[in-house]
């Protein structure tokens, strides 16, 4: 039992009370940490982390302070729209073991109150960002937190089982958003960065949709496992991982970046479709360990990856390879 | 009132503080920031 809530408990964004803590928080309100909690912040660390990629990579200087300052309004800005999600999602994630535990269908936040401080973060990491870097990247990050927000949230979410596939564009954006505050502008090589995301986004989602099918069932949201049923999800999962690792490799062809970034893809990219190869040929519990098994690779290999370029792009610098 | 009351009402008071102490430090902060944007701004244009 402990084991199971351990296994649950990671995949959570807000801290697991006892129940006298819960007791108690419920009667005095919600602490700080709870509407820290409503920004997500796991998400935010890697939306952060990619926008980071996104600045380093960009050609051109961007002034240190001004960096930070736009990081921040990243940060900020990817903050909110998970406040928003939320807010909205509060009924479905009350039903799902994974989210139950969140601030709002725990009782420990007022659902206006995340609603309101989605917004208030929303305007304010938009216009600093257009103040400290440009209104191209400022309104990138609006058009992100908006996409999120409602095109994912609110309408895909819970109306097709493409959701995650559309609504990936959400968090493919930041690295974007990252080159557009060095060069106030969007070029090929960003756009290879959101790509890169984009791709990753289904065989991620749907590994973790494959072993928690129950919840998303119970809660009615129509994921593709639930819809067109595993053997469907899995031969997705292995053709977009296939697109996934290929776009992998595309730095090197567009000279993003040279060898040593392309052998680290080349090594993450083969594992990652023995895995979804593996997947593919498995069924129940079996397919469900493999699901949580790339669900978990697939989240340190997009890391890897990017990490990968920034290596890469280090020693082109320093006058390596 | 009685003492389960008085820690409830304690508990509520402490979070009400730590609560407006977060808010006022974040707009604290961001005074700090859009100042400090200014300067930067300023100073780059001064250069160019």
């Amino acid at each position: 039992m402990t084991q199971r809530l351990r296994r649950l408990a990671y995949l959570d964004d807000s801290p697991n009370l006892s129940a006298p803590e819960r007791q108690l928080s419920l009667v005095a309100g919600a602490r700080v940490g709870d509407y820290f909690a409503l920004l997500k912040p796991r998400v935010m660390s890697l939306v952060v982390f990619t926008a980071i990629v996104g600045m380093f990579l960009a050609p051109g200087h961007i002034h240190p302070v001004i960096g930070a300052i736009s990081i921040l309004c990243i940060a900020v800005g990817a903050g909110a729209s998970g406040a928003l999600n939320m807010w909205y999602d509060a009924d479905i994630d009350a039903v799902m073991s994974r989210t139950l535990n969140r601030p709002i269908p725990s009782g420990r936040v007022e659902r206006n109150d995340a609603l309101a401080l989605g917004l208030v973060l929303s305007g304010f990491s938009v216009i600093l960002l257009g103040l400290a870097a440009n209104w191209l990247a400022a309104g990138l990050l609006a058009f992100t937190i908006f996409f999120y927000a409602v095109i994912y949230t609110v309408w895909l979410k819970r109306s097709t089982p493409q959701n995650i596939v559309i609504g990936g564009a959400a968090g493919a954006f930041p690295p974007m958003i990252g080159w557009a505050c060095v060069t106030g502008g969007i070029d090929i090589s960003s756009a290879l960065l959101f790509l890169i995301i984009f791709l990753w986004t289904p065989p991620h989602f749907w590994a973790l949709a494959l072993y928690k099918q129950g919840d998303y069932g119970a809660a009615r949201i129509p994921m593709m496992p639930n819809v067109k049923g595993e053997r469907h999800t899995k031969v997705e999962i292995v053709v977009y991982s296939v697109l996934l690792v290929a776009s992998t490799l595309a730095p090197l062809a567009t000279g993003l970046a040279g060898w040593p970034y392309g052998t680290v893809a080349a090594i993450t990219g083969a594992w990652f479709l023995v895995l979804a190869g593996q997947l593919f040929r498995a069924d129940g519990i079996e397919m469900k360990k493999l699901g949580r098994k790339l669900f978990i690779y697939s989240s340190s290999y997009l890391f890897v990856i990017f990490l990968a370029l920034v290596l890469d792009h280090t020693l082109r610098l320093v006058g390596g390879p | 009132m009685t003492p389960v009351d008085v820690d409830r009402n304690d508990l509520i008071l402490k979070r009400r503080r730590q609560r407006s102490i977060a808010l006022a430090l974040v707009l604290v902060a961001f005074v700090l920031i859009v100042y400090v944007l200014t300067f930067v701004k300023m100073g780059m244009y001064h250069t160019l």
